[in-house]
């Protein structure tokens, strides 16, 4: 193991880990509120990434584009809200989920309708695609850079608007009593939709990061959407700071996992049995890390309080 | 005595339904339109999955976001013998019962400590484990998947490479889910699981250990799924980890919510709507999923107890 490549996976795991946090934060505070399986949260990571390759390439510039494809996705995220996900939060989950799992095929098909079956691909601005130098002698792509810090801000904002501001006061209080906090006289309905759609927003700037790396693809976020579930199972559901903890531990062990545990099995195992057994073991690992978490603490890391 | 004549209704259907599939291949045979048998037969394996998966989670209240899994595992168990040229039906068979029962032990004893929620995304999250475990392993095909070139063997007995006959071991297959859910469910083990989910603490507090009944009841279920899987991967004679992929999960519980969770033969009816919908709209448009997605969307806002509960919302509307 040298340590250059070690730093490089490191950073390469902490900006999976950013991504899983900006998806996670959405349906972890959706969840928490209003008690709501959005299993569809994966497509406003989808949407998000096809707005923003289209914006891409009419307007010739990705900062500008991405700037215009947050507010669209926010537009989505709150038609949503208001034609669907607000009529479904008197029912049961499995309504929920049969509802949300419905809003996935139609949000895949109306994609494969605008945009047709093959993904899309757009390339950086000359600016991001260079590299930096982050530790001395080590180079890391200046977007992944880019990716890690819009990550740990938003975060670090996010936080600011649930600790410290009256909204923020109000999503905590609709978490842990939503009833009480209606008989005070608040209009719930209203800071649902906000919430809402700022979760949607969020999954849209995940979307949107990730798709000059990989491309804007229909069902891109159906896979993704798992790991974040793990991710807020790990960390408490309802609860932002379980997201945080959770979102980087998965993001960096399963990076890790996937590069190093071949070498890590080669001190116990024959060269050939690790060579074979790694690949699975490291898909295995995030799934193996949850149910060890679950059986000692089966309410996650941090439950929220008051539930 | 309307709700008497209502159950007796649904029996006389269910019994006409059984002899038109007992009949079908004849009539299939007589017009010469073999895609139809391999319609009714992959209606029929989807049927039994969504039978399993209605004994947790219609009758247990136990949601199961990752039942496909199983439909995976026991189609593995006939492909992976096959890529070793083994094909001795009663070891696939048992390979799929026993992978699967042990798969849905060790999975539910940790799922079955949560709730609510937590319990559907623990589900969901275990069967993506197997689903990018099986990606992850070159050996059987990884992504692409595994062509199997004979069906399962059975000797003389059986020669499952016989399309009709294949079709009648799925038909018989079907009886025997709708037999062993039937009788579980009015057992008194039936009862525990029942009581359980209406009142989990009521059960407790009676004495009885709800745990290992939920456990036992999971991995009955498992098992059963995991027929269903063997029969696919016969049927197919293709296996990829695409098919324990969690949208097929989804179109489980779909099946399950459409016939109406909780009765015995409303996810077969559930199947049976939801491939004649996906036969019948995707010969007509490539968009057909928009379609799908708008009814169950309509189905979930209108209705807790699937399609036969909406059209009566709608008739009684009138």
């Amino acid at each position: 193991m040298d340590s250059t490549l070690f730093v490089i996976q490191i950073l390469n795991g902490l900006q999976l880990g950013v991504l899983l946090f900006l998806l996670a934060a959405g349906l972890t505070l959706v969840f928490g509120i209003m008690d709501f399986i959005n299993l569809a949260h994966g497509s406003f990571y989808m949407i998000g990434a096809f707005f923003c390759a289209t914006l891409t390439l009419w307007l010739d510039s990705f900062l500008l584009a991405a700037l215009l494809a947050l507010p669209l996705t926010l537009v989505v995220g709150v038609v949503v809200e208001l034609l669907v996900v607000r009529h479904l939060y008197q029912e049961d989950h499995l309504q929920q989920i049969l509802a949300t799992f419905g809003l996935i095929l139609v949000a895949d098909t109306l994609v494969h309708i605008i945009w047709g079956p093959e993904g899309l691909t757009f390339a950086l601005p000359e600016v991001l695609n260079g590299q930096v130098t982050v530790l001395p002698g080590i180079l890391f792509p200046v977007y992944r850079v880019l990716i890690i810090s819009v990550g740990l801000l938003i975060a670090g904002g996010l936080y600011w608007v649930v600790v410290k501001t009256r909204v923020g006061m109000l999503i905590r209080a609709g978490a842990s009593n939503r009833r009480m906090v209606e008989a005070l006289g608040v209009d719930i309905r209203y800071l649902f939709t906000l919430v809402f759609g700022a979760g949607a927003v969020m999954a849209g700037l995940a979307g949107l990061m990730i798709a000059p790396i990989t491309e804007a693809s229909i069902g891109m976020g159906n896979e993704i959407l798992i790991v974040a579930f793990v991710v807020i199972v790990i960390g408490g559901i309802g609860s932002i700071k379980g997201a945080f903890v959770g979102a980087l531990v998965v993001g960096l062990i399963d990076t890790l996992g996937r590069s190093f545990l071949d070498d890590m099995l080669k001190l116990v195992l024959s060269n050939q049995a690790a060579e074979t057994s790694a690949p699975a073991i490291s898909a295995m690992l995030i799934y193996i890390l949850m149910a060890a978490i679950l059986y000692f603490r089966p309410q996650g890391l941090f439950p929220p309080r008051g539930r | 005595m309307s709700a008497w004549a209502d159950k007796s209704g649904r029996y006389w259907i269910a019994l006409a339904g059984v002899l038109i599939l007992f009949l079908a291949p004849f009539a299939i045979s007589y017009w010469d339109q073999p895609f139809y048998l391999d319609v009714l037969m992959r209606l029929m394996i989807l049927a039994i999955a969504a039978i399993s998966l209605n004994l947790i989670l219609g009758y247990g209240g136990m949601i199961s976001l990752g039942h496909s899994v199983y439909i995976g595992i026991g189609a593995y168990a006939v492909g992976i013998p096959a890529y070793y040229d083994e094909y001795n039906g009663i070891l696939q068979l048992l390979l799929a019962l026993g992978g699967c029962g042990v798969f849905a032990l060790l999975t539910g004893a940790i799922c079955l400590r949560t709730r609510g929620a937590y319990f559907i995304m623990i589900t969901l999250a275990f069967a993506q484990m197997m689903y990018f475990t099986f990606v992850s392993i070159e050996e059987y095909g990884g992504d692409d998947g595994l062509v199997i070139y004979a069906r399962s063997d059975f000797g003389g007995l059986l020669d499952l490479e016989n399309n009709v006959v294949l079709y009648y071991v799925i038909l018989g297959c079907l009886l025997l889910a709708l037999l062993l859910v039937h009788r579980i469910v009015n057992s008194h083990f039936g009862m525990v699981i029942r009581g359980t989910k209406s009142n989990e603490l009521r059960m407790q507090t009676v004495g009885f250990p709800t745990f290992r009944y939920q456990l036992s009841c999971y991995v009955i279920s498992g098992m059963l799924c995991g027929l269903a899987g063997w029969l696919m991967g016969n049927f197919t004679g293709f296996i990829s980890p695409e098919m324990m992929d969690w949208t097929r999960s989804g179109e489980l519980i779909a099946m399950v919510i459409l016939g109406g969770p909780g009765s015995l033969f409303g996810p077969a009816v559930g199947a049976a709507i939801f491939i004649l919908m996906e036969t019948i709209l995707s010969e007509i448009t490539v968009y057909w999923h928009l379609y799908l997605g708008l009814l169950l969307i309509l189905v979930a806002k209108f209705s807790g107890k699937g399609f036969g509960a909406l059209v009566g919302r709608i008739r009684g509307a009138r």
